[in-house]
């Protein structure tokens, strides 16, 4: 499996200046395998640190490594290459569509790669399948599509790449909740079946806590905490003191304990919830009728 | 990549001339503008080099942003001297090479263009964009032009659209990087290759740019009406601009300047632009 490695890694925003920032301060990070969700305050530095990954921006101090090659070291080729490797849908991508069809958009990225006229038509058709696009779509311009339909052809044209990681920035952002499940279902599904590792950074909650293996919280540019879902959201008050927030049923849970109902605190998703509830409430009952 | 725009941008301040009402300073500008063309001998070119380095003091630019700001103007001041240079004509002949025939008056005629270019420049920043925000101008300007709205000339609309149009620069630029970068991310190659391999390269960037551009405007017309925006008829300001003795004062000053240039002119020293 692909490694991703951030071997302390400073960033300063305008460097020497007195508007000098750290927006990444020693970061240590070993990414690779699974879901991993990035989570944190607007201003703790997650989009800096996704923009690290595929080396559009250089790190002021410290190493990435992909593969235990640091990118940044003397060819270019191995940075190119690492773009390629470490795929980056960018918040809002559909905003950065361009060709005259669906199907050339999401061939942009193997026409970069230099891949044959076939291979690119079958990767487009697999990335479609992967963002559930239906295949009558690709001779359609893409700013005749739907906010949710256009943002799906800005994923395939990521996922055509075929990355060993795949990096998204608030990749549900402004969709509706059918959109939502729709673009996580689909980047579930590519994980899943090509074993690429996918690192999502997002604001939800909800999401992260339903499709997220491994949670990483971040605040002023540091790495705060790193670990399974449970360990991470287990310690909300942690997390509500550095202006994040837990998902919504995981506060039910615990106003639910509070009052004597114990559904236990690991409660992340409404799913779980309702069936933990629903045999308290069972519990409850019965024990009324005894 | 940073996109870098040195677009006369405003410098934040609280010196006499960031106060001064934006009328005056448009005036002020023009007003000196004719000044430095006025300008025919090596004093009165001092004596221009002096106001110009007081106008600085004044302003409490920094001198490092002065300076950078000179440079998109270097070659057009160089290509100039040189023209200067070898071009005029005059009495004393210094240096004879063949055809090239170089004179004291080409000299001194380079070395004066030069400094009236460097000061035009430098000068007309100093009062109007590193002291004054881009608003305060245009709404300056759209006084200053209200008159020919008596003549049918949209006035108010100009200036809306100028407005606008500096506003929407920062955002644009933010766009494009943006763009770029999703670009690089999907491998784009915008540095190698010939001419017409680099143009293409392009595409990607300048069509979503486009899309997003019309998409703003859109935004912005709709965001407009719905405050009722009808144009310029019965529109009242939140900022009114009110000129005072100070802007009366700084006028005066220029004039002053204007004359002092016009007796240093008189007086013949010798060492005097041809043209």
């Amino acid at each position: 499996m692909a490694s991703l490695e951030l071997c302390g890694i400073n960033y300063i925003y305008n460097k020497g200046t007195p508007y000098e920032t750290y927006a990444l301060k020693d970061i240590n990070l070993k990414l690779g395998g699974g879901i991993t969700g990035i989570i944190g305050h607007t201003g703790s530095g997650k989009s800096t640190l996704v923009q690290l990954l595929n080396g559009l921006l250089r790190p002021t101090e410290g190493k990435l490594l992909l593969d235990d090659e640091d990118i940044w070291e003397k060819k270019t080729d191995r940075l190119r290459e690492a773009r390629f490797k470490v795929g980056l849908v960018m918040q809002y991508p559909e905003y950065q569509l361009f060709a005259s069809t669906v199907y050339e958009d999401i061939a942009f990225g193997p026409r970069n790669m230099g891949l044959s006229d076939e291979e690119i038509k079958e990767r487009v058709y697999a990335a479609a399948k992967f963002s559930m696009l239906s295949p009558e779509v690709m001779t359609r311009s893409p700013f005749e599509l739907s906010g949710g339909q256009k943002r799906r052809v800005a994923l395939a044209g990521i996922i055509a790449m075929n990355p060993k990681f795949l990096v998204l920035d608030e990749p549900a952002a402004g969709l509706d909740p059918g959109g939502r499940c729709g673009i996580l279902e689909g980047i579930c599904n590519f994980s899943q079946k090509s074993g690429a590792s996918v690192i999502i950074v997002s604001h939800s909650m909800e999401d992260m806590a339903a499709y997220c293996d491994r949670v990483i919280a971040m605040a002023s540019g540091k790495i705060v905490m790193d670990g399974s879902r449970s360990e991470v959201y287990g310690r909300a008050d942690e997390l509500i003191g550095i202006g994040l927030d837990v998902p919504q049923v995981t506060r039910i849970a615990s106003a639910l304990a509070e009052r004597g109902i114990d559904i236990g605190r690991d409660v992340y998703t409404v799913g779980y919830a309702a069936d933990m509830i629903c045999s308290a409430a069972n519990i409850q009952s019965s024990d009324k009728t005894n | 990549m940073k996109i870098d725009i040195a677009l006369g941008q405003y410098c934040e301040g609280n010196s006499p001339l960031h106060r001064l009402d934006p009328r005056a300073k448009l005036i002020m500008s023009i007003l000196f503008i004719v000044a430095i063309f006025m300008a025919k001998n090596v004093f009165a070119f001092l004596f221009l080099i002096l106001f110009s380095v007081a106008l600085a003091a004044v302003s409490k630019v920094s001198p490092r942003v002065v300076l950078r700001g000179l440079k998109p103007i270097l070659f057009i001041a160089a290509f100039t001297a040189v023209i200067n240079l070898f071009f005029v004509r005059g009495e004393q002949l210094i240096f004879e090479f063949g055809f090239v025939k170089i004179y004291l008056e080409g000299i001194i005629n380079a070395v004066l263009i030069v400094v009236r270019i460097i000061i035009l420049l430098a000068a007309s920043s100093m009062l109007l964009t590193y002291t004054t925000t881009p608003l305060a101008l245009t709404d300056g300007l759209e006084q200053l032009l209200s008159p020919l709205a008596k003549l049918k000339i949209p006035v108010h609309d100009f200036s809306m659209m100028m407005t606008i149009a500096l506003r929407f620069i920062p955002t644009l630029v933010e766009e494009t990087e943006k763009i770029m970068n999703a670009q690089k991310a999907r491998g784009a190659d915008f540095t190698s290759g010939n001419i017409m391999k680099r143009v293409k390269a392009l595409v990607p960037i300048i069509i979503p740019l486009f899309v997003s551009a019309f998409r703003r405007a859109n935004e912005l017309a709709v965001a407009m009406e719905c405050r009722c925006y009808t144009g310029g008829e019965g529109r009242t300001r939140m900022n009114k601009l009110h000129a005072g003795m100070r802007d009366l004062f700084g006028i005066l000053i220029v004039i002053a300047a204007g004359v002092v240039i016009v007796l240093i002119n008189r007086v013949n020293f010798g060492f005097s632009l041809v043209m």
